[in-house]
């Protein structure tokens, strides 16, 4: 109880975190975010009244009288009831509205990839650290070269190769923009056949990271004394990798899964961009290249509460799977 | 402390004792001692030397070789020929001069980074531990909380922020190095935690030395073979987040970089034209120069964790061996009398 007491008061503080950060990076950037996203405003024929005005104020700071503090609370009050602002490029859409639509395109592609790479990672890794100093142990150095790549580079290449060159896959986009959106094969089939490339690109980029990391944990738990006591024993090997040695070098990756989880993200918002994939990623960057700064806060502020979401997930789950960490806390 | 601390890279703490300790008793030996600490010359090893330097030396030596990257000509998207060795951009210009100057530009962020990145986690991290206490816990929770929120969202809106005339190499340097040093900063915590509790650090301190020259004579030394890993990792990462941020437009508006050189073929179209020597030659030199980093950080590993203290151990018997035995075949061959089971008999030990 008090591990699991801990975490949520950890990742209680890190919401804080990035929330008071969101709050604090307009108010310490040079330039008046609220003039530009004002006029903007104008431009897209939005009513600009002394509300509006107060509104972006106590999200982007500016020239609000009010002490640092009031805002500060006020801001926090916004965000509780859910309110993050019009969004100036998809006018007259809520913010909110904005990320809801495109959160579930980026959630099940950089999901499954994710899932789908520590799959394969973790057992390519096992068979790999298995037998050292064989053949497939020089394998090894070279996923440092697929793990250097930018992801969006190779997304790039893949693109080249596969959709232009090949014509395997469509070169752009979530889905066959001919189909409307919907629960029906033909749409699901469309929306597979077009993430397959970005997933892809996910898997290859990440991969490495897995694979390595599953190796050395297994090249040092075959140093155990509990694995000679296995082998002693006449176990037979596969029994020994599955059951004595796999399922203890495991135990990083699960928790490391965190720190990837991250990573990956970081990754696939710029992998979303080439593809024109409708999902945060691309969103965030179209925010960006608007000046939609409301949009921009809502994502940023959506992407890291699903990151902390999911750690938060694995860090409890990985309380149960290795009682340790519950009696170091 | 969160759990969040086993992460996959060197398993510190108790285990780093066992590997240091060698270190710090062969101090009558200090040659051997040092030799301890770099890293034995395997073909990985020298695999990413040569691509670090050598690359290194295109970025420094190559814009001073090669013509002006901007010059404009009429010839655009012309593919490798003699003349022009990686083709032509859209508007004619010399694709392998801009790779020259570009390559110049991401080395010069990747370092800039890197220092500040070290700087900022050998601050928190080796500070905060040495001190422990409160310092100690706010420090790592600081970290822990830096290294929870994603990075590039971050940097993308911190940019998105700063008005394009105020962005340059500067600042989306210290803004990469900002978000990039919690990890490192954890793991020199780790270690500095394990170091702390020597008895010949416990001396200094009673002996009333000040804190500032008990960490770097003291602790610092041990920590170098991570700070060094460290910085490694700091300046791929740094390479790969600042090509991704000129990727999309935000990168250092007064450098160029091979992330904007990739910005300018996805906007010329590259991909669409068929125009590979255009956005494939600065992701490899990225890739590739990231796997020669890498490679040199597997060796560096080796010393820093001890769970890879045999594999090393192993290596080196085993080249004794090797050479010993062609020492003994030589030693035959010249007296050629010998028998070989001395040969053997040698070599086996």
């Amino acid at each position: 109880m008090r591990f699991v007491l801990r975490k949520l008061g950890f990742y209680a503080v890190a919401l804080w975190a990035a929330l008071t950060l969101n709050f604090a990076i307009p108010r310490l950037m040079p330039g008046n975010p609220v003039d530009i996203l004002l006029a903007r405003l104008q431009q897209r024929g939005g009513q600009v009244t002394a509300e509006t005005r107060t509104a972006y104020a106590l999200l982007l700071g500016g020239d609000s009288d009010q002490p640092i503090l009031e805002q500060y609370v006020q801001y926090l009050g916004n965000l509780l009831r859910g309110d993050l602002g019009v969004s100036v490029s998809y006018f007259p859409a809520r913010v909110s509205d904005v990320i809801l639509q495109s959160l579930p395109w980026t959630i099940v592609l950089v999901g499954l990839a994710t899932v789908i790479t520590a799959i394969l990672g973790v057992l390519l890794g096992a068979f790999v650290g298995w037998k050292p100093g064989t053949w497939l142990d020089s394998l090894v150095p070279a996923t440092t070269l697929m793990a250097s790549m930018p992801y969006f580079w190779l997304a790039l290449v893949l693109v080249y190769f596969l959709a232009r060159n090949l014509g395997w896959f469509p070169m752009q986009g979530g889905f066959d923009v001919t189909l409307q959106p919907g629960w029906n094969a033909d749409f699901i089939g469309s929306a597979i056949q077009h993430g397959f490339l970005p997933a892809l690109t996910i898997v290859l980029a990440s991969i490495g990271g897995w694979l390595l990391g599953m190796r050395n944990m297994m090249v040092s738990t075959l140093s155990e004394d509990y694995v000679l006591t296995a082998e002693a024993k006449g176990l037979s090997p596969t029994k020994i990798l599955r059951s004595y040695a796999a399922r203890n070098a495991v135990l990083p990756s699960v928790a490391g899964f965190a720190i990837s989880l991250g990573f990956v993200v970081s990754g696939s918002v710029i992998t979303e961009q080439v593809f024109s994939y409708p999902g945060i990623g691309s969103r965030l960057l179209m925010a960006v290249s608007n000046n939609d700064f409301a949009l921009m806060q809502g994502m940023f502020l959506f992407i890291t509460l699903s990151v902390l979401a999911a750690n938060l997930v694995v860090d409890l789950l990985y309380g149960l799977i290795d009682p340790r960490t519950r009696a170091r806390s | 402390m969160t759990h969040l601390s086993t992460d996959n890279g060197p398993t510190v703490g108790s285990a780093a004792d066992e590997k240091l300790a060698p270190v710090a008793s062969s101090a009558d030996r200090p040659r051997a001692g040092w030799r301890a600490m770099l890293p034995t010359m395997t073909p990985w090893l020298a695999l990413g030397l040569f691509l670090v330097i050598s690359i290194a030396l295109f970025g420094t030596i190559g814009p001073y070789l090669v013509g002006d990257p901007g010059q404009i000509r009429d010839i655009g998207l012309t593919a490798p020929s003699g003349e022009f060795v990686l083709g032509t951009t859209q508007t004619g210009q010399d694709v392998f001069a801009q790779l020259a100057h570009a390559t110049r530009g991401s080395l010069q962020i990747g370092l800039l980074v890197g220092l500040i990145a070290t700087a900022l986690s050998c601050f928190f991290g080796i500070y905060g531990a040495y001190r422990g206490g409160l310092t100690d816990e706010a420090f790592s929770l600081l970290s822990n909380v830096m290294l929870v929120i994603p990075g590039l969202p971050l940097v993308i809106v911190i940019s998105g922020f700063v008005p394009r005339e105020a962005r340059g190499l500067w600042t989306i340097a210290v803004v990469l190095a900002i978000t990039s040093w919690a990890g490192s900063a954890r793991v020199l915590r780790a270690q500095t935690l394990s170091v702390r509790s020597r008895d010949y650090v416990a001396a200094a301190r009673v002996a009333g030395e000040r804190s500032w020259r008990v960490i770097v004579v003291e602790i610092l030394p041990n920590l170098l073979p991570v700070i060094a890993s460290q910085f490694v990792f700091a300046v791929i990462a740094a390479i790969l987040g600042e090509a991704g941020l000129a990727f999309i437009g935000l990168g250092a508006s007064n450098a160029s970089t091979l992330g904007t050189m990739l910005f300018f073929a996805q906007n010329g179209f590259a991909l669409g034209m068929g125009a590979w020597w255009w956005f494939a030659p600065p992701g490899l030199l990225i890739a590739l120069f990231g796997m020669g980093l890498s490679l040199i950080n597997f060796s560096i590993d080796e010393i820093i964790n001890p769970k890879l203290k045999n594999v090393r151990a192993h290596r080196k018997r085993a080249r004794k061996a090797i050479r010993l035995e062609r020492e003994v075949r030589r030693a035959d061959r010249r007296t050629a009398g010998r028998s070989e089971a001395g040969a053997q008999e040698v070599a086996s030990r």
